[in-house]
């Protein structure tokens, strides 16, 4: 008993001492946001209350050019009202981006006569839809250039001539800024036929591969001399080595680096999605730019930063079990 | 297809030279093989390309061989380096500097005040693994299309990973040197600066590193969605639409050029300003 009261208390104490900081902060930024929202539209609230024939300090908007924004909301303290809920702002205020978020996944999909509801098959215009298209990309991506990055790892470290030769270019090309070629390599393949998921998922892979490769030929490489003298003398093989030793050893490198080889994913997706509109999250916030939604542009990277969240978890969860599996200490 | 042939001969030929420049584990050692052995993977690399794409009359609109790339490369060096001009020295290396003076003047404030770091950190380290480039259209919707909003993403994405690095880094001194400080009567500035901040620079450097790839990227993608007639980002998106597939490969080669230049320049500097960290001594 007296053990689940210390529990229970040391997480009381966690919560009041991790918890609280971090909503203060994110309170903050809240705030931050509501309050940069004024000066943000200040502009086009003006121009649309003189429209009504409210009178507005500079009176003219070629006059109101010449003056700061921030200057211009205490000029016209009596006419930010409308800031928080004008439609096609410069930054949209939070509870707008969330009405945005929930109209096009729930509304859109429940209500509307495009949504799963309807017609049995989800909405081309909900965020859902373009997370599911950026989700599965990203996730095959991820796969193929996780594994080939580990298969890679294991040639580099049995073979001295392919360490020697690939090992530079590939810590070379960690510093070559890789997504740029994404576009290209997305009109490349379409040129060529191949079309829909694979473009993107080749080069979330490629983006996924290197971290995996240079994280994993490190970890492969912790065993120290004398435990690989331990296996010598069990007689074991290359073979045996790499499985019972290496590769074990080898599982916390392995996960650090998959951690920012999915980030690393998403974001090569999301860029590979920009040249060709054909849905996900990166075409969202392309399609939003052009037409001066800013709503949609948050949404969709609410929507983002909410599924590299979830994907960083999900590898950190399979961590902590594969760790406790090993019996580590977790 | 004797072109194929040939780029296949050429790949096992080399591959044989590699493998026996490095049986040997005194060899391999050599400072020159050492040198030899990538250059000669690359270059089979640049060979097989040429070969096969040469054999096989790939189009020019899929891939160009690497002699066309840098025919185009040389030929068009002017615009080039106004490209490089606009994006990488305007664009990422401004965002750069703006965001790593930024992240170090947060990170020592967070240093300070322990409430703060338990409110912030949790969150900056959050952010740091968010797909921040996602940003570029709102920021070039608010900064125009000049090189502005380019070192506007750029601030946001080397940030968090900066502010990470610093704070990790001010905290990395042991009892024992704080408690030396202590005896010399140094008081916070003292120590921040003569003790703190040093012991902080190679974790300061390791961000630099990840950070300077992040500022290429992030000031390339930006230009896709709006960009004056020049800059690298507007290259390959433009020459793109030409289906100019040599120019784009060039463009890109300017990128990886500047990358490889920037991470080379920074391994420089760390290397004569944290000679005494134990990863630095031989």
């Amino acid at each position: 008993m007296r053990v689940f009261e210390d529990q229970g208390h040391r997480r009381g104490t966690v919560v009041k001492g991790r918890l609280l900081p971090v909503l203060a902060v994110v309170a903050a930024l809240f705030a931050l946001w509501y309050v940069a929202v004024v000066p943000m539209n200040i502009r086009e609230v003006l121009s649309s209350a003189e429209r009504e024939g409210a009178v507005v300090t500079p009176s003219s908007a070629v006059e109101r050019q010449q003056v700061g924004r921030i200057a211009l909301v205490f000029m016209n303290l009596e006419h930010i009202g409308p800031s928080w809920s004008s439609d096609r702002s410069r930054l949209p205020s939070p509870h707008q981006v969330a009405r945005e978020i929930w109209a096009s996944t729930w509304d859109e999909e429940v209500n509307s006569r495009r949504g799963i509801v309807q017609t049995g098959s989800l909405s081309n215009r909900s965020l859902i839809h373009h997370g599911i298209i950026t989700l599965s990309a990203t996730v095959v991506g991820f796969l193929i250039g996780a594994g080939l990055g580990v298969l890679l790892a294991i040639g580099i470290v049995h073979n001295r001539a392919m360490d020697m030769s690939v090992m530079p270019w590939a810590i070379v090309s960690q510093t070559i800024p890789i997504v740029a070629i994404a576009p290209m390599i997305i009109v490349v393949l379409n040129a060529a036929g191949v079309q829909g998921l694979l473009p993107k998922a080749i080069i979330s892979a490629y983006l996924s591969f290197f971290p995996v490769v240079v994280g994993m030929v490190k970890g492969l490489r912790t065993p120290d001399a004398m435990q690989l003298d331990q296996m010598k003398t069990w007689s074991a093989g290359q073979g045996a080595v790499l499985w019972k030793l290496r590769l074990p050893a080898s599982v916390p490198y392995l996960f650090a680096s998959l951690k920012i080889a999915i980030a690393a994913s998403l974001v090569g997706t999301i860029v590979g999605e920009l040249p060709v509109q054909r849905g996900g999250l990166g075409a969202r916030m392309l399609a939003g730019s052009y037409y001066g939604n800013t709503e949609q542009i948050w949404a969709a990277l609410f929507a983002a930063a909410l599924m590299a969240a979830v994907l960083i978890w999900a590898v950190g969860w399979i961590e902590r079990r594969t760790m406790r599996a090993m019996g580590g200490q977790p | 297809m004797t072109l194929v042939w040939s780029a296949l001969a050429f790949w096992a030929a080399a591959w044989a030279v590699n493998a026996w420049l490095t049986r040997d584990a005194g060899r391999a050692r050599h400072p020159v093989v050492r040198l030899a052995v990538p250059v000669i993977f690359g270059a089979t690399i640049l060979v097989v390309w040429e070969l096969v794409v040469r054999g096989l009359q790939v189009p020019r609109v899929i891939l160009p061989p690497p002699s066309m790339i840098w025919a185009t490369f040389t030929t068009s060096l002017p615009m080039l380096w106004r490209d490089f001009v606009q994006t990488i020295v305007m664009g990422a290396m401004s965002g750069l500097a703006m965001g790593t003076l930024a992240a170090l003047a947060v990170g020592i404030l967070v240093d300070r005040y322990d409430g703060l770091r338990r409110g912030l950190m949790p969150v900056a380290s959050f952010m740091a693994a968010l797909p921040i480039v996602g940003t570029a259209p709102i920021l070039v919707m608010w900064f125009g299309f000049g090189w502005q909003s380019k070192a506007a993403v750029v601030v946001l994405m080397v940030f968090f990973p900066m502010l990470v690095n610093v704070v990790a880094g001010l905290a990395d001194t042991t009892a024992m040197q704080r408690d030396l400080m202590r005896t010399y009567g140094a008081g916070y500035w003292a120590t921040l600066v003569k003790l703190r901040l040093p012991a902080a620079l190679p974790f300061i450097f390791n961000g630099l590193k990840i950070a300077s790839t992040l500022a290429m990227i992030g000031a390339i993608v930006a230009e896709f969605f709006g960009s004056p007639t020049q800059g690298i980002g507007f290259r390959i998106s433009a020459s793109n639409g030409q289906l100019a597939m040599d120019m784009v490969w060039s463009a890109i080669l300017v990128g990886a050029l500047a990358g490889t230049l920037v991470y080379g320049a920074i391994a420089m500097i760390e290397k004569r300003v944290t000679f005494w960290h134990p990863s630095q001594r031989g």
